[in-house]
């Protein structure tokens, strides 16, 4: 019943601001919004008995009540605090998922890449938005998507024209102001990268202040022909904090997509990285490190859907698990009956430090074509002592010994970081996280 | 230099050493010789401060310290080096860069600056020489994919890096063909010219014996030294076998 009053909450919100449109209620936009607002009400949140969040109980996160729309008082100052040295990029700054125009700082000319809010894309590019605004969210079976997909408001457009390459990354940082009191937020972000163009595009979230959060967050990419994309989410927020976040893409013939997954800290953490590939000769690569403590739960699933022939897909994710903290790692495959000549591998493979550490791992292949070459594994084991006791031997102390092998082990995915200013900050939050 | 008296150790409650006296004094080597499951490795081991033995008695002094009150890094810095029977690899972290660190941490356990790059470069080049180890393979993560070779002369590299006064071989020569022992022993050989550093050569077989000449040979039989001599020793151990000290020991033919 506690699921029921959380409901009826966000019903009543979302009839608010259906009042407040004046009589534009029924823009495509909106009814998009209407329809997932029905298959929220009808699904309502995720429990255990649901297969797909058997091992991650949202009951505690769920419980504690959270503020939307929280508008904060926090200056330009506080928000750009954390900055990151040497990047020459477009930096987009979202607070409590509400996009900070004023903040922000877009070096690309306009030709080249669009930033716009929901209602300006509305005005500007009816056609494309309506294309690709929740086109492979799915609604009808993704409670926090369809309730994301109804509230959509506040996030951004991002528009890269065909044939452009960008130089410059786009880093969008989403700040969460807990400073005050409990907050909750919605972002929505839609990022179409046209035919032939080239982008890396980053999102990293972090928090202010020590008070509860709850990020409902979704992001799609439509990735067209012969695009290339480079994605990084990284992840460090306060031990209070609960994020729930989709990234659904889609691509096109001969694209390449990259996605690198990095989740530094959090209370409870839910990462769906849903990747359709729908035309031949695409790449895609996943990545993933997770590297929580204490009582931090990080649950990584991915949908890899091999709809064509004559693509390749990898996918490997690693996790340091310490203290009691639990991870889950569910990776599908779907290899569809045309989607022959597939090549698909996933691998998974995790160090627990604690004994008190638990970590679910489920490799799931589906696959209806014959003539494919998929494999898959899940590794998860503790460190090695000879290792540690032969790095002593030669005078390197053990908890330096045990940072080190950690350090090498998360490794293979750091390095795949492409954007230097990412790789440097990364490794030192990750150097920081581990040497506690 | 090192003094071991009465030294007793166990693993999983079987006690593998009863009863150790050895004295080791600055430039001496020291053979230790047996058969299978005599306790050599374990003794080696239990230098190098590996945690799963536990010691059931006696002491270890070294250069006045008592040695296993400290732990394995601390035994690193105060110039204990084992060379391992099996390396470990080490994937993700190359050699350099372990080096580095561990040269880095003994300076510093040692109250003195860490080493500045080109120095440390300019060594490495200079000490790689003497095992014969390529640079290239020195950049990739340690031992990994190493042959068994390359992984002993690594062994011997990391010790020539270190410069212990007391290098501790464990069974150096197993795996070895004779072109790698003659490599790894030469290596030995130089870091021998220092003479005040010492060398305890655990191994199974006389051979290597012929490229690193010891100055003493013991022989170590369930858990005990039952029988020191000098090289000829060795030599007269390659040729009767074992079987005859433990009938000293034993008192019996075997059966």
């Amino acid at each position: 019943m506690e699921n029921q009053v959380l409901i009826d909450k966000f019903s009543a919100e979302f009839a608010a601001i259906q009042q407040s449109l004046n009589g534009k209620s029924e823009s495509p936009f909106n009814n998009v919004r209407k329809a997932a607002m029905a298959q929220f009400e009808r699904l309502g949140f995720p429990t255990p008995r649901h297969e797909e969040w058997k091992y991650s109980n949202l009951k505690k996160s769920l419980a504690s009540d959270y503020n939307y729309h929280v508008e904060s008082k926090l200056n330009e100052n506080d928000v750009k605090s954390v900055p990151l040295p040497n990047l020459h990029g477009n930096v987009l700054y979202f607070v409590n998922g509400i996009y900070k125009a004023e903040y922000s700082e877009i070096v690309t000319p306009t030709d080249k890449l669009k930033i716009m809010t929901f209602k300006e894309a509305q005005a500007e590019i009816p056609e494309i938005l309506e294309a690709h605004f929740s086109k492979h969210v799915d609604s009808e079976n993704e409670a926090f998507s369809a309730l994301n997909t109804a509230l959509a408001n506040d996030g951004v457009v991002v528009y890269i024209a065909d044939n452009q390459t960008l130089e410059e990354p786009i880093i969008m940082r989403m700040l969460g102001d807990v400073t005050t009191e409990n907050v909750g937020a919605i972002v929505r972000n839609l990022i179409i990268v046209g035919q032939n163009a080239e982008v890396k595009v980053a999102e990293a979230y972090r928090t202010m202040g020590e008070k509860a959060s709850f990020t409902n967050a979704v992001t799609e990419i439509h990735v067209g022909k012969d695009a290339r994309v480079d994605y990084y989410k990284v992840q460090n927020e306060n031990d209070f904090s609960t994020h729930v976040g989709t990234t659904q893409v889609y691509q096109e013939d001969r694209s390449y997509f990259y996605a690198a997954t990095f989740t530094i800290n959090g209370g409870f953490v839910r990462n769906n990285l849903n990747i359709i590939l729908d035309g031949e000769h695409i790449e895609t690569f996943m990545y993933g490190l997770y590297i929580p403590n204490e009582n931090q739960h990080v649950d990584n699933h991915s949908v890899v859907d091999h709809r064509k022939p004559n693509s390749v897909s990898n996918e490997l994710y690693k996790g340091i698990l310490m203290d009691k903290s639990t991870g889950v790692f569910n990776g599908k495959i779907f290899v569809r009956e045309d989607a022959q000549k597939t090549n698909a591998y996933q691998n998974c493979r995790n160090v627990i430090v604690s004994k008190d550490a638990t970590m679910n791992t489920k490799p799931q292949l589906e696959i209806w074509a014959d003539d494919v070459k998929c494999s898959h594994g899940t590794t998860t084991g503790q460190l090695n002592d000879e290792a540690i006791f032969y790095m002593q031997s030669r005078g390197i102390p053990k908890d330096e010994a045990i940072r080190l092998q950690l350090l090498a082990f998360a490794e293979d995915v750091v390095s795949k970081i492409k954007i230097d200013t990412i790789h440097e900050y990364l490794e030192g939050l990750i150097i920081e996280k581990l040497g506690e | 230099m090192l003094k071991i008296s009465d030294l007793k150790a166990s693993v999983d409650g079987k006690q593998i050493l009863n009863g150790i006296n050895l004295e080791v004094k600055p430039g001496e080597v020291h053979a230790i010789m047996g058969p299978n499951g005599s306790g050599k490795s374990t003794l080696a081991s239990v230098l190098a401060g590996r945690e799963e033995y536990e010691i059931e008695g006696g002491s270890v002094v070294y250069q006045n310290q008592d040695l296993l009150e400290l732990s394995p890094e601390d035994r690193a810095a105060a110039g204990i080096f084992l060379a391992f029977q099996y390396p470990v690899e080490i994937p993700g972290v190359t050699t350099i860069n372990f080096l580095k660190t561990a040269v880095n941490q003994i300076r510093k356990k040692n109250g003195q600056e860490p080493m500045d790059a080109a120095s440390f470069l300019r060594m490495m080049r200079e000490k790689s020489k003497l095992v014969k180890i390529d640079p290239e393979l020195l950049k990739r993560s340690l031992n990994e994919g190493f042959s068994g070779g390359e992984k002993k002369r690594n062994e011997i590299f990391q010790m020539a890096m270190l410069e212990p006064t007391l290098g501790i071989l464990d069974e150096t020569d197993s795996g070895l063909d004779i072109d790698a022992l003659r490599i790894v022993s030469d290596g030995v050989n130089e870091l021998r010219k220092d003479k005040t550093r010492s060398f305890i050569v655990v191994t199974h077989y006389q051979r290597l014996l012929d490229y690193i000449v010891p100055d003493f040979v013991h022989v170590l039989y369930k858990g005990r030294i039952v029988k020191s001599g000098t090289k000829e020793l060795a030599k007269e151990l390659e040729e009767k076998g074992y079987d005859w000290i433990k009938e000293e020991v034993d008192g019996q033919v075997p059966a």
